[in-house]
């Protein structure tokens, strides 16, 4: 088919999406040349490479990329290829080059900055046009690589919005993770949790702020959670707050979670509102909460424990969640599969237990073992396989449709309900992303 | 530290000790129990196998020797087992209906060590296959178990288990214990 603009604009409408747009793997491929390989998609953390040579590979869009700390400490995102022959340069998924990448074919070696360093029988290259300063023969760096406040993020294309612009409301994600700290600093634990999901990447973006599906889809988990705190109870321990977050499910029933409102923002980023009791009035909660006044003072700490945000998407590549210092990001592999790597921070001088309790709720969560996202990756799947089906053309975004309201270009959920608000938005940020006219061709 | 894992972190994992031919097989026979237990989904006594204080623990990172505060790919006492078996049965648990059925083979058991109470640290190798949604998976790995010796027999104080693939890509949950 040949995907006019018109025929990409046809796929959604103001509260439905068409099925191609999960199933078509020549959207798939405009996605990436239109989305993934045009905005800025998120590469690492600062902490992932802590030292001069500490690499860790990613891919933005389909390119395999290398995240590096070069000798003068800073992070060049490179292209993972050799400019001799073509091969990639790092294989290991993460590691340390020693002062210089060294190819495993011919031994060119190159800086960690790209710049081609040196290779074997230099001499017969005289007289060709092989020169050393001409970028041609240094490893590519992406064209735009920046990040906010330790976060990496890079782009393909040399246009568009810089990244903060482009970040907008959604940096308060990436602030939230770092200005919890009581130390003001932030950083990775361990190596990430990574997930392929049966599925298309929007659908796990849709889920990640559905509120109407944790009742329904966790119940069997919450409902064993519950169990768990009455034996808890009866044994006179203390319940962790990890087991409330999980009986919040049972507790919360199908409708209970009207009260968490979503917001659209620009670029396609958007948030749910938080729902954790994340603040509870324990000895531990209350000793984080004396070092954070400690470090910022009580005005400036009320001002940042005050942001309640449960999920916020940072459109189309993150799904970063706060409270409990996770970030997920997804590199789509195909129209059906999508690699999400799950990463959890620690904040830097809060007491043990606070790390414990978020460590405590990514185990449950998103380790390969889950007891949540297992039935969330079922659920995935089915609508995967049964948009395929030719019962209908349509998904359905339509609760609370055409009540959602805008105000300088931000769009609110109406109030006291699960509105379907941040599907449409992102379905209609994924129209003007794929129907962009760049000029480029 | 946890003290199971200190006491593993501490020990020889190359060591062969010299046991009793009786004592050899008693800790042969747990092991073949424990994973009979396991595919036949005997939860039960799944949880009669550990100690109290007793870990299943799957780490993440192959130089890691300790389970608490670590990311994990299993770190479970008796509560968060007994979750994941209250989970797991639950009728609305709707990615685990039907159950996936498991098969076990454990072998190359060298017991590394007992000590003067009878405590065994052990290492084994298995291959467990999987039969889930019309897909037949295999696993495989290495055992290291931390065994109690009590009145009532052995008693595992902590299971550790090393999966070939530990670092993923997983391209599918683990639901039920390995």
């Amino acid at each position: 088919m040949i995907w006019t603009t018109e025929k990409i604009a046809g796929l959604v409408e103001p509260d439905r999406a068409h099925r191609m747009a999960y199933t078509n793997p020549e959207i798939f491929d405009l996605e990436m040349e239109r989305i993934f390989e045009r905005t800025w998609i998120y590469v690492g953390h600062e902490s992932q490479v802590k030292n001069p040579g500490d690499y860790y590979l990613a891919q933005v869009g389909r390119q395999p990329v290398i995240m590096i700390r070069g000798q003068d400490n800073e992070v060049n995102v490179l292209y993972n290829r050799c400019p001799h022959r073509g091969a990639q340069l790092c294989t290991a998924r993460k590691g340390n080059t020693g002062n210089h990448f060294y190819c495993s074919y011919h031994a060119w070696t190159f800086h960690l900055d790209g710049k081609l360093e040196s290779m074997p029988a230099r001499r017969e290259y005289d007289g060709t046009n092989l020169d050393f300063d001409n970028p041609e023969f240094h490893i590519s760096r992406l064209p735009r690589a920046a990040n906010y406040r330790g976060f990496w993020f890079a782009s393909l294309s040399n246009e568009g919005l810089d990244l903060k612009t482009h970040l907008g409301e959604s940096t308060a994600a990436f602030d939230q993770l770092i200005d919890r700290a009581p130390g003001k600093e932030t950083e990775v634990v361990g190596d990430c949790f990574r997930m392929v999901q049966q599925s298309n990447w929007k659908i796990f973006l849709e889920n990640q702020l559905d509120a109407s599906h944790p009742g329904v889809t966790h119940e069997s988990t919450g409902k064993a959670a519950q169990r768990i705190e009455a034996k808890k109870r009866d044994e006179g321990e203390e319940v962790p707050l990890e087991l409330t977050f999980l009986s919040d499910f049972a507790r919360l029933g199908h409708d209970g979670w009207t009260k968490f409102g979503t917001v659209g923002y620009r670029n396609g980023h958007s948030s749910l509102e938080g729902y954790m009791g994340l603040r509870p009035d324990d000895p531990d909660t209350n000793e984080y909460v004396r070092r954070m006044y400690e470090a910022y003072g009580e005005e400036k700490t009320e001002e940042i424990l005050g942001i309640n945000i449960h999920h916020m998407l940072v459109y189309p590549c993150n799904s970063v969640q706060p409270p409990l210092q996770q970030l997920r990001t997804i590199r789509p592999l195909a129209h059906d599969k999508t690699l999400t790597e799950i990463w959890h921070f620690r904040l830097k001088d809060a007491p043990e237990a606070i790390y414990r309790r978020s460590l405590a709720y990514y185990y449950l969560v998103n380790s390969p073992s889950t007891l949540v996202n297992a039935d969330d990756l079922f659920n995935w799947w089915k609508c995967q396989h049964g948009l395929d089906s030719n019962a209908s053309e349509w998904v359905s975004f339509h609760r609370k449709a055409g009540q959602d309201e805008e105000r300088d270009g931000i769009a609110y959920s109406a109030p006291e309900s699960m509105s379907e608000l941040p599907l449409r938005h992102m379905m209609y940020a994924w129209r003007d992303y794929m129907t962009a006219d760049t000029g480029a061709k | 530290m946890t003290e199971a894992c200190e006491i593993l972190a501490a020990a020889d994992n190359a060591a062969v000790a010299d046991v009793s031919v009786e004592t050899h097989r008693a800790v042969e026979r747990f092991l073949y129990c424990q994973a009979d237990i396991l595919d036949e989904k005997r939860t039960d006594e799944w949880l009669g196998l550990f100690a109290d204080n007793g870990y299943y623990w799957m780490p993440s990172e192959e130089h890691q020797i300790e389970g608490d505060g670590m990311p994990n790919i299993f770190w479970e006492d008796h509560d968060l087992m007994l979750m994941r078996i209250s989970r797991n049965s639950h009728p609305r648990a709707h990615s685990q209906a039907p159950h996936n059925r498991l098969n076990h083979v454990v072998s190359n058991v060298v017991i590394e060590s007992e000590n003067a109470d009878g405590d065994i640290i052990v290492r084994s190798r298995f291959h467990c296959t999987e039969y889930f949604r019309y897909q037949v998976r295999s696993f495989s790995g290495k055992y290291r178990h931390l065994l109690k010796k009590t009145s009532d027999g052995y008693r595992i104080a902590l299971q550790r288990v090393d999966l070939v693939n530990r670092e993923g890509p997983y391209d599918y949950v683990l639901q039920w214990w390995l």
